[in-house]
């Protein structure tokens, strides 16, 4: 599960904020912020796309950097939501 | 208010005349389609198009002085004309017209090119002195008239638009000064003297120069916006008194900018700015008031209530232009061929379509409320540094970060849901000591825009901020953040876009005259004596203006929130039915032949466009950029055209 997700939140990463880097450009411990990869209104469209995707609804106070700022965090938050819904 | 044009031999046996000058004046007959005016001297050449405003029988150019020793052209307007001319008279001096370019020539022959401050105006100048054979060229202070030169093969060019000088002789080179081009991608606007097209420069705001076969060009700038150095203001007048003072200077201003002989109309947005200026033409003179506004679909732009309240209150006949999406798309090609540079929002074609209706209202000028952010303190981006530095003074608080959520409530993008990311996005660590401190994280996020960039251009140019910093790290010493905040703003983005990508080449394109009143010198030189924490008032912006209408406005528009004017960006391509032309722009093979971009990498970013979803400021951005960029490069670089014709016909020749 958690090797697909990756693929998957790679792949919407590099399509809508990344366009044509390789990658390599992008680890999954890279901070999407010091990166540059993400901007502030780049934030809300992940979030569009973690509930469309996962049907998983992200709270206010979960809008953090631990929670969204890396393919890894987001891993470990989708799994996190995942469980408690299930 | 015109098109001027011309030629100077500066180093160059060859003889151009009137053929050459036909050919640059006739692309800008949008500035000035009442007639033109040449004069053709000894190595010399002037063209004028005029748009008949003041003396509308004697006003014609190119005018001289007694002896027709000084020869002038002039685009714009010297507001305190009547004044001038009567100390000039009583100096002995003769007039052979009623206009207020007349005064330039004699009041030259006085005092050179001190003859500058004494002038009340939005001008570009130029003045042949036959004698001792040089050129005088002059821009006013704040940029409201645009002024662009090249030398070419000993020549020196200047004209109004870019399009004259390309116009002037097909073997001016015509391209694209990537350096430049990144510039745009970080700032919004080129930061300096240079243009998109390589060789071709802007003379600055606030500058003038001399031109001659010995000494080349030399520029000198005569004024400059004097925010005084942090602790240097009356901290113990009362923001009463400030106000009140402020309101007598822009009753003064409103009066002489209403001095023309045709009809003075308004542009009224239903902001603060645009709603003091009309309203106080309509409680201090005895003006008939034209108002006009844009009106969009969506709430998120639209500020229709607002000006519906303020006709009410000021009973204006009013005339409204709307904009749809699809008219904003089908019109930005047109719009890139009048801003002559690329730019990273779609924001000035509704004003390119307001003019249009001003146009056919068959009126030509218009008052309007630029400025009063910039030299008063409006702007989000001063607020925004003034919540980072509390914030950094208190950095534990984790209330703190919440005031910017209060600041961006009119995007459906609210980018601070979060404290935690607010705090980063807004860098809210930096010191307030850095030069640049209010500016840095806009152009953090402008310049995520360069992702799209072709290789090449990724490798090319030098370090930004290092060149801003050499340009303007001597005028900024001393000042608080919040003045540096307001000094940059006021030069790049008033000086080099909003007047002229959003504001005399979106009017010039339908032969409008806009004229600012919160720009007269006496008005900004005076806004610079406000302390800083009087111009925004904790986290009041425009404090003092505010004071100042209180009395001649309804609560609702003193008391509104600001709503930054904008137009919907990527939207406006991507609607019921896409722009037609995109494919022809933004195609794979026409992206890789001007090479500024990545094919793919724009490719791409049209695939998330046509999807409709969310969009961030980087793509908005980054799309219209590309765009305009593309068409600038079509437009500009491969495949310049004008159709002129074998005979100016059409068009009346005065001289």
């Amino acid at each position: 599960m958690s090797d697909e997700t990756i693929r998957q939140i790679r792949s919407f990463i590099f399509e809508n904020f990344l366009f044509d880097a390789a990658d390599e450009d992008l680890k999954n411990d890279d901070s999407f912020l010091e990166q540059g990869v993400i901007d502030s209104t780049g934030v809300l469209e992940l979030v569009d796309w973690l509930e469309e995707s996962f049907g998983i609804s992200v709270d206010d106070e979960e809008l953090m950097p631990e929670n969204l700022d890396s393919v890894n965090n987001l891993t470990r938050f989708i799994a996190k939501k995942l469980m408690a819904d299930s | 208010m015109c098109g001027i044009a011309g030629y100077f031999s500066i180093a160059s046996e060859s003889t151009l005349g009137r053929y050459v000058l036909e050919k640059m004046i006739y692309p800008v007959t949008h500035r000035g389609p009442d007639g033109l005016g040449f004069y053709v001297g000894d190595g010399v050449g002037f063209a004028h198009a005029r748009l008949s405003i003041v003396d509308l029988e004697g006003g014609w150019q190119p005018i001289h002085n007694e002896d027709k020793r000084l020869w002038v052209v002039f685009n714009g307007e010297i507001f305190n004309y009547i004044e001038l001319r009567r100390e000039l008279e009583e100096l002995g001096h003769r007039f052979y017209t009623n206009s207020d370019t007349e005064v330039i020539v004699h009041l030259y022959e006085e005092e050179k090119e001190k003859c500058l401050d004494k002038l009340n105006g939005q001008f570009a100048i130029a003045l042949y002195d036959s004698h001792e054979e040089t050129l005088f060229l002059a821009r006013d202070r704040m940029g409201i008239r645009p002024f662009f030169y090249t030398i070419h093969k000993g020549v020196f060019y200047f004209a109004s638009e870019v399009k004259s000088l390309f116009a002037s002789d097909k073997a001016i080179p015509r391209e694209i000064d990537s350096s430049v081009l990144k510039e745009i991608f970080t700032f919004w606007t080129p930061c300096g003297s240079e243009t998109v097209f390589r060789g071709i420069h802007q003379l600055e705001p606030g500058c003038c120069a001399n031109v001659s076969c010995n000494g080349g060009i030399q520029i000198r700038e005569y004024w400059d916006i004097p925010f005084g150095a942090a602790g240097s203001h009356n901290e113990r007048r009362n923001a009463n008194s400030y106000a009140e003072e402020l309101r007598e200077l822009l009753v003064d201003s409103v009066r002489l900018r209403l001095r023309a002989d045709v009809p003075v109309g308004a542009y009224l947005s239903g902001g603060l700015d645009s709603s003091a200026i009309t309203s106080l033409v309509r409680h201090y003179t005895d003006n008939p008031l034209k108002t006009f506004s844009v009106t969009f679909d969506d709430s998120v732009y639209d500020e229709q209530a607002e000006q519906a309240e303020m006709v009410r209150y000021l009973a204006t006949d009013h005339h409204v232009e709307h904009c749809t999406y699809e008219k904003i798309g089908q019109t930005f090609p047109d719009v890139i061929w009048h801003t002559e540079t690329p730019i990273l929002r779609t924001a000035p074609t509704p004003l390119y379509l307001l003019s249009s209706l001003v146009q056919r209202k068959n009126y030509k000028v218009v008052l309007t409320g630029e400025g009063a952010d910039e030299i008063l303190g409006g702007y989000d981006i001063f607020k925004e540094a003034k919540i980072r530095a509390f914030i950094k003074r208190n950095a534990d608080s984790h209330i703190r970060p919440l005031l910017l959520k209060r600041l961006y409530p009119y995007l459906a993008l609210s980018p601070t849901k979060s404290a935690e990311y607010a705090r980063k996005f807004f860098d809210t660590d930096a010191s307030e000591d850095e030069l640049f401190y209010a500016h840095l994280p806009r152009w953090r996020t402008t310049r995520g825009t360069e992702i799209f960039f072709s290789d090449r251009l990724k490798e090319e140019g030098r370090n930004l901020l290092e060149k801003l910093e050499e340009k303007y790290a001597g005028k900024l010493e001393g000042l608080d953040y919040f003045s540096r905040a307001q000094y940059l703003e006021s030069k790049l983005l008033l000086g080099n876009y909003l007047l002229s990508s959003q504001g005399d080449r979106m009017a010039m394109a339908h032969s409008i005259e806009g004229r600012f009143p919160f720009l007269d010198h006496r008005v900004v030189e005076y806004a610079c004596t406000i302390p800083p924490e009087l111009r925004m008032k904790v986290l009041n912006e425009k404090n003092i203006l505010k004071k100042a209408m209180v009395t001649l406005l309804p609560p609702k528009i003193v008391q509104r929130k600001k709503q930054p004017y904008m137009a919907p960006d990527i939207l406006s391509f991507f609607g019921a039915k896409e722009a037609d032309y995109l494919d022809f722009y933004l195609a794979s093979r026409a992206v890789r032949d001007a090479g500024f971009f990545n094919p793919k990498a724009v490719g791409r970013l049209v695939d998330k466009c046509r999807k409709k979803s969310r969009q961030g400021f980087r793509e908005n951005m980054a799309f219209v950029g590309i765009l305009s960029t593309q068409i600038i490069y079509e437009k500009f670089v491969r495949n310049f055209q004008i159709d002129f014709p074998q005979r100016l016909d059409n068009i009346k020749i005065i001289s």
